[in-house]
């Protein structure tokens, strides 16, 4: 039994500190992928016990029951039956719970019971119940419950130390696992549950003679019907600004040493080389520098979206939404995954797994991609900062953030159009699915966690942008390069390349919009990632234009852009399926080509169609 | 909301949570999800009340209500906070 590794799974209702709990065990040892066939998150990792045990933690779907009412419930609780091919089964399952708010999860203790398998409760969160008042008798629960039962803080170093002596504990023993007794439960199981845990509660627990009124006293400010959305647009509108303000110095400095790097191996290669030299300054480092300068926004964005949802806030924000969205067709729970969908529509579309009415997700899923992506950010701060004065409105407005702000609400209010349009055309007679929410607590951050979190993100962009989008760049750079021009040939070599012959295969067709065949170019490799095209249109002006320009993309743009082209560039990008990814996901995810081909036509044909007005319009008013 | 109920209350004591204002203060009698404005079938809306902790003899309280129309509503359900529509609540018959 020491040898193997021993495998523990974490089980608990919503807002347990469960996640926290896994990263307190595992630290930055964590593996993120998908269960096989599905595209629920699998997060394991790994620990190593005080007397030097290997120890394996799987970090399973938070749920209520194991009546498994979503995807993500199905695999907790094909997991614990022991019933999911592939995956074995836990030799320990950890029950988190939070100790201030015992009454849904011990109704969940009861029920993982009946399945048999060697089981520990764990109460999270011990200091903020002890803070509170609230006082458990932990021997008497135990034996209540017929559990061993650890108490922990997450959050805190060394506040698991107990936990790890106990896995050792059950290490040294053997354990058995009994049939499993568990059948669905009927609403008579349930109930019978439900006052067996108050039951054990009421002998177990003291409630303090005052409850948490802090909670209360925020949430009467927070959800709030008029203070409430104030504060709600006040967020999003710092987040924003936020992530164009505060990035500045880090980009600079990204940005700068970026193009140091490419002076310094373009001045080291012998002028012979000329080849390898346009390859690694414009094609490798330029091209992938230019993606990485956008890291810093990303990390912000994530900062600010994992720490509202630490907080506690983002079930607030889904209670303030429930009726406006639901004026749009949507379901309250959309507003988290469509919020995450302004990192990226990725995560977003997969996180509507929460949504488990089918129509309502489908809905949610459509719309994804119309919500600002950090992947657009580039291509937005690119052409804001070429376009766009950097000057102050009423003395604290950037205008330049005040335009990405006007993008932002471009995206979300064309997402809610699409989806009361969605609603009315494909599911009339469809009754709106139920909002049901849990408002936990608000808690103070907890900033390991946190960073855990923005650390994992940032690693998938950098991934993404060593792997696709670097074969992306030496992809076009090798069509901006060959075929080499004629001896003697007038004009810039790249007007001889494949890229130009492509570029100008497309241009009839994007012309009406006001795009010139370098954009077409950039646009096609812009299909794999959209930020993509920024480098591509870097790399595409700076082998046209000789290597100063390459530092400065956006003075090019600025000199051979019309104000009209600009603004319809950035129309576009607010539609256009441009992400081949978000495409390959909404495929996954609906299970079949069906709806990935109704998101892209719906999105191009809005692009072009939005791009054509902006841009006759711009060319009507006279913006050249 | 459709479907409202037209309130087949059995005691003049008996409100359904749905119909009550910001501020109310009650004890869950029963659950009745055969009338009420939900697109989920009464027996589905009955597991998941419960599994959100609307059983009998609970005592609720509503804190907020949501901007339009007062919906959605969160409830205090002993010691938990549960976001949720006016049609659901109606399932849930307080006094």
């Amino acid at each position: 039994m020491t040898t193997a590794s021993l495998r523990l799974a974490l089980v608990g209702a919503p807002n347990t500190g469960k996640t926290s709990l896994f990263n307190r065990l595992t630290g930055s040892s964590q593996k993120v992928a998908n269960y096989p066939g599905v595209t629920v998150e699998r997060k394991s990792g790994g620990f190593v016990t005080p007397e030097g045990r290997s120890v394996t933690v799987l970090d399973l779907p938070g749920t209520y029951s194991l009546r498994g009412r979503s995807p993500d419930e199905e695999i907790t609780r094909d997991i614990v039956l022991g019933r999911f091919d592939g995956e074995a089964v836990p030799d320990l399952v950890l029950c988190v719970a939070d100790a201030t708010n015992l009454r849904l999860t011990l109704r969940l203790v009861l029920e993982l019971k009946r399945v048999g398998r060697p089981m520990m409760l764990v109460l999270n969160m011990i200091d903020i119940a002890k803070r509170r008042g609230v006082t458990i008798d932990l021997d008497r629960m135990s034996q209540e419950l017929g559990l061993p039962i650890v108490t922990a803080v997450a959050v805190r170093k060394g506040g698991v130390d107990e936990l790890l002596q106990r896995t050792d504990e059950f290490l040294a023993r053997s354990h058995e696992a009994t049939a499993s007794e568990w059948a669905t439960p009927t609403i008579a199981d349930l109930k019978a549950a439900q006052r067996e845990a108050d039951r054990i509660i009421a002998a177990a627990v003291t409630l303090p003679t005052k409850p948490d009124t802090l909670t209360n006293r925020i949430d009467s400010v927070v959800l709030h019907p008029v203070w409430g959305l104030v504060i709600l647009a006040v967020i999003l509108f710092v987040m924003f600004q936020a992530v164009f303000t505060w990035a500045q110095p880090a980009m600079e400095l990204l940005s700068d040493g970026f193009s140091a790097l490419g002076q310094l191996i373009h001045d080291l290669l012998p002028e012979s080389w000329s080849l390898l030299q346009s390859f690694l300054q414009n094609g490798l480092i330029s091209g992938v520098g230019s993606v990485i300068v956008f890291l810093p926004q990303i990390i912000i964005i994530f900062l600010f979206i994992l720490l509202l949802e630490d907080f506690g806030y983002m079930a607030r924000a889904a209670f303030l939404m429930d009726r406006i969205m639901g004026g749009a067709g949507l379901h309250g729970r959309a507003f988290i995954p469509l919020l995450s969908s302004f990192a990226c529509a990725i995560p977003g579309i997969m996180a509507t797994r929460v949504i488990d009415n089918r129509r309502d997700r489908l809905t949610t899923i459509l719309i994804a991609p119309l919500m600002t992506c950090s992947a657009r950010i580039p291509v937005y701060t690119l052409i804001i900062s070429a376009f766009v004065p950097a000057t102050s409105l009423w003395g604290f407005v950037n205008l330049q953030g005040l335009v990405m702000f006007g993008l932002y609400a471009a995206g979300i209010t064309s997402a809610l159009t699409v989806s009361a349009i969605a609603k009315f055309f494909l599911w009339r007679d469809h009754a709106p699915a139920p909002f049901m929410l849990e408002l936990p607590d608000y808690k103070v951050p907890r900033l390991r966690s946190i960073a855990i979190g923005v650390l994992n993100r940032a690693k998938m962009f950098l991934y993404r942008a060593g792997t696709t989008i670097l074969s992306m760049m030496v992809l076009i750079w090798f069509l901006a390069s060959f075929p080499t021009a004629p001896a003697g040939a007038e004009g810039p070599a790249i007007n001889y390349s494949f890229a130009a012959m492509i570029g100008h295969a497309l241009e009839p067709l994007l012309r009406p919009i006001g795009f010139n065949w370098q954009i077409a170019v950039a646009l096609i490799p812009g299909m794999a990632a959209r930020e993509v095209a920024v480098a591509a249109l870097g790399t595409v002006y700076s082998i046209e234009g000789g290597k100063e320009a390459a530092e400065q993309i956006g003075q090019v743009l600025a000199q051979k852009w019309t104000l009209a082209t600009a603004l319809s560039m950035l129309v576009w990008y607010i539609f256009a399926p441009q992400c081949a990814s978000t495409l390959a996901v909404i495929r996954r995810e609906t299970g079949g080509a069906k709806w990935m081909v109704v998101t892209f036509l719906y999105m191009l044909a809005l692009a072009y169609a939005a791009s054509f007005l902006t841009f006759n319009l711009a060319q009507a008013l006279g913006l050249h | 909301m459709t479907g409202d109920p037209n309130c087949s209350q059995d005691n003049l004591q008996d409100i359904r949570l749905g119909h009550a204002d910001r501020g109310f203060v009650g004890k869950i009698i029963r659950l009745d999800a055969l009338v009420t404005g939900s697109s989920l079938s009464p027996q589905e809306l009955e597991q998941r009340l419960v599994e959100m902790g609307f059983v009998e003899g609970a005592r609720v309280e509503i804190l907020h209500e949501g901007t339009i129309r007062r919906d959605p509503i969160a409830v205090r359900v002993d010691n938990i906070t549960i976001a949720l529509r006016r049609s659901e609540a109606m399932a849930v018959i307080v006094e």
